[in-house]
């Protein structure tokens, strides 16, 4: 009787549950995934996340194949409003310049260096703008490792170029891919995906690329102190990322729509990531609210994860909007 | 019986046939933009995303201007200008068909002025002061961006070099190893080793691909690098990868024709007093020559579409190789880092490739099968 009773009562909750399905970004994939498991044990609500990629994360959502999208590149207000999508942020990242000298262990780049070595002007590690804020620098070539595919990171990064650099915005801009310079002169190698860079970085000495910042730590890689727009030297780490991620600016005006790479002050490599909605299915995205709700309401999965939350006020700004579009 | 048996085999011999004229009318479809755009000088142009500013196009700029001389309104009224926006977008399309590129190209970053100069006044809100600096350097951004109007070139030179390249290398490397191979196993090895090693190297074959690519990534890249100097991801690297790869075929293949040669044969040239050598060179080799040229063709085929184990070991630069240890890219790299991220002309450049890509392979294969397997008259 007992056992008949627990069955029914286990049936009557998974019924009860409920599956959703999303795509997109893989850049917040081990929080997402992470936050799935713990939010799966204590409602037993099933949620799926592949991690595709941005650029099929959107297509996806807007072919409605899938309940929410994630995207690290944000979409235009006009554009959602076209695909009839919501967005809001979840949360942020840090994008580290990830380096293997050596015999060096505690680089520090001023934003003249990162120009000249993204452009390709500073061909050697001693060159007088490194060594500037760097001693026993060695007489190497300078290997500058990116993302061999298309991806959000690289997306990121260039706009934080763009920022920066004048001489970058005219010259390259803000893309997924980019022909980068110092491919053109032998000096450049890349890698498929994070970890490919990664690899890329830990198995060439006097290299230098760009990696999410989870993926350098979990490799090992030595990171850069970086020149942030108010010229001090910030660390890669995550109270710097929370730093530059409370000058970010959200505003629910505008759907979330804001690139948020260099702020004033903080860690200036930081993105956000995002997720889109459909806007007619209230019921479901009623149910991705309720997940994302509980991933707000736990940060320290992002913490432990080397993410960083989103500050509480972008927190609620993001519930009010999602209560005045009736999807809370 | 016999008819429902010619049948059957027409009918799969059609399906084949079928199959591989649908798979190139699909890659033709999808190619045409981009054949349209770019033409032949894609063959021969080396240049790959590069954005190159372009004399203004007559049907974007006007709807371009529009929505910039309409977005500087909106920027002006505060709290009510998101609807006002509304209504703009609800009547223009044109604005709409601008500003929507994002999904359908996501080429450019465009980011266009409205959207920022309505999120700057909120921060202004937010963090009242220093934000004076952000609003001029988005600002700068916007203008630079949709003032100027840029194309997006892309070339498939290098690929195409890239391509070619490896499987040249790669087969270099694979013909001389999987014929000592098989030369070992089929006339000279005893049955007890020849059977193991026989396994062990279908075993190779069975390997996939990917973790080609990881243990050439993690291990064997470095490793060369280490021998032969240059970086862990090169065309060397990924030449010996893929050779690694199609050795296991290349040698069971022509082991199993080596072995059809007939005892009679070898014992009547062992008889007349021919040396082991001998016999290989002048006797199985001319026999089982179909075979192993037939071997070479499938492993070519291979080499020319290998895709995962190369993408981690190519290095996937978009240059044109000076040294052996230079990293470049190769076709089928491109399609696989790419084809998840692209859409609009960039996805149409990748079915372009693609569409190369089969011509190359069609061209070799059929250029082997003739010149080599040709009846000597």
């Amino acid at each position: 009787m007992k056992k008949i009773l627990s069955m029914t009562l286990a049936l009557s909750v998974s019924a009860l549950a409920w599956t959703i399905n999303g795509t997109g970004a893989s850049f917040p994939y081990p929080v997402y995934k992470e936050t799935i498991k713990q939010f799966y044990s204590k409602t037993q609500n099933r949620v799926n996340y592949s991690p595709t990629g941005s650029g099929t994360g959107i297509k996806e959502v807007a072919k409605r194949h899938v309940d929410f999208g994630g995207s690290d590149k944000p979409l235009k207000p006009t554009t959602l409003k076209k695909a009839k999508l919501y967005m809001f942020p979840t949360i942020v990242g840090g994008i580290a310049m990830a380096y293997n000298i050596p015999s060096v262990s505690n680089l520090k780049l001023s934003q003249a260096a990162i120009e000249g070595i993204v452009l390709g002007k500073i061909k050697y590690w001693d060159n007088p703008l490194i060594a500037q804020t760097n001693a026993h620098l060695p007489h190497k070539k300078i290997i500058f490792v990116h993302r061999s595919d298309k991806s959000g990171t690289t997306f990121n990064f260039t706009y934080y170029l763009s920022k920066m650099s004048k001489t970058w915005r005219h010259k390259y801009g803000a893309r997924k891919t980019i022909s980068w310079p110092t491919d053109a002169q032998g000096r450049g190698i890349a890698g498929k995906g994070n970890f490919g860079v990664s690899a890329a970085i830990k198995t060439n000495p006097y290299s230098i690329g760009y990696v999410d910042y989870a993926d350098a730590l979990k490799n090992h890689l030595k990171m850069a102190v970086v020149q942030a727009a108010d010229g001090t030297y910030s660390a890669p780490t995550p109270q710097n990322f929370a730093k530059g991620a409370a000058y970010a600016g959200f505003s629910a005006k505008n759907n979330f729509y804001r690139i948020i790479a260099y702020p004033q002050k903080g860690y200036p490599i930081i993105a956000a990531t995002f997720v889109l909605l459909p806007a007619e299915k209230v019921q479901t995205d009623k149910k991705v609210t309720q997940f994302f709700d509980y991933l707000y309401n736990h940060d320290e999965i992002a913490s432990k994860l080397g993410y960083v939350p989103l500050p509480t006020n972008v927190k609620t700004q993001v519930r009010e909007y999602w209560a005045k579009k009736g999807i809370k | 019986m016999e008819s429902l048996f010619k049948r059957l085999s027409w009918i799969s011999a059609t399906t084949i046939l079928l199959i591989l004229t649908s798979i190139f009318v699909v890659l033709f479809l999808y190619a045409k933009p981009a054949i349209a755009e770019y033409g032949l000088k894609f063959l021969v142009d080396s240049r790959w995303g590069v954005e190159v500013s372009q004399p203004t196009k007559p049907q974007v700029s006007p709807s371009t201007k529009s929505s910039a001389t309409k977005a500087t309104p909106t920027t002006t009224p505060k709290d009510d200008n998101i609807a006002v926006n509304d209504e703009d977008i609800a009547v223009s399309d044109e604005d709409i068909a601008v500003n929507d590129e994002d999904i359908a190209t996501d080429e450019n970053v465009a980011v266009n002025d409205e959207d920022i100069a309505v999120s700057d006044e909120d921060i202004a809100s937010q963090v009242p002061s220093s934000a004076d600096e952000a609003i001029t350097a988005d600002d700068d951004i916007d203008i630079d961006e949709t003032s100027k109007h840029t194309k997006v070139i892309y070339g498939g030179l290098v690929p195409i070099v890239g391509t070619i390249l490896t499987t040249i290398l790669a087969m270099f490397f694979a013909v001389p190893i999987a014929m000592g191979i098989a030369i070992f196993l089929s006339e000279i090895a005893p049955q007890s080793i020849a059977k193991p090693v026989g396994i062990a190297i279908e075993l190779l074959a069975a390997i996939p691909s990917i973790i080609y690519g990881m243990w050439g990534l993690f291990y064997f890249g470095p490793l060369v690098a280490s021998v032969f100097g240059g970086s862990s991801v090169s065309l060397l690297v990924a030449s010996l990868v893929l050779a690694i790869m199609i050795i296991p075929f290349m040698a069971s293949l022509t082991r199993d024709s080596m072995n059809t040669t007939p005892n009679v044969l070898k014992e009547s040239a062992y008889a007349m007093g021919a040396t082991k050598f001998e016999v290989i060179k002048d006797v199985v080799f001319p026999y089982a020559k179909k075979g192993i040229i037939g071997s070479m063709i499938l492993a070519l085929g291979r080499a020319l579409g290998e895709t995962m184990a190369v993408a981690f070991v190519i290095g996937g630069v978009f240059t044109f190789p000076k040294s052996l240890t230079d990293p470049t890219v190769s076709i089928p790299v491109v399609l696989a880092n790419s084809f998840a991220e692209s859409n609009g002309i960039s996805l149409n450049v990748l079915f372009y490739l693609a569409l190369i890509l089969f011509i190359i392979s069609f061209a070799v294969i059929s250029f082997a099968k003739f010149y080599f397997l040709r009846d000597k008259k």
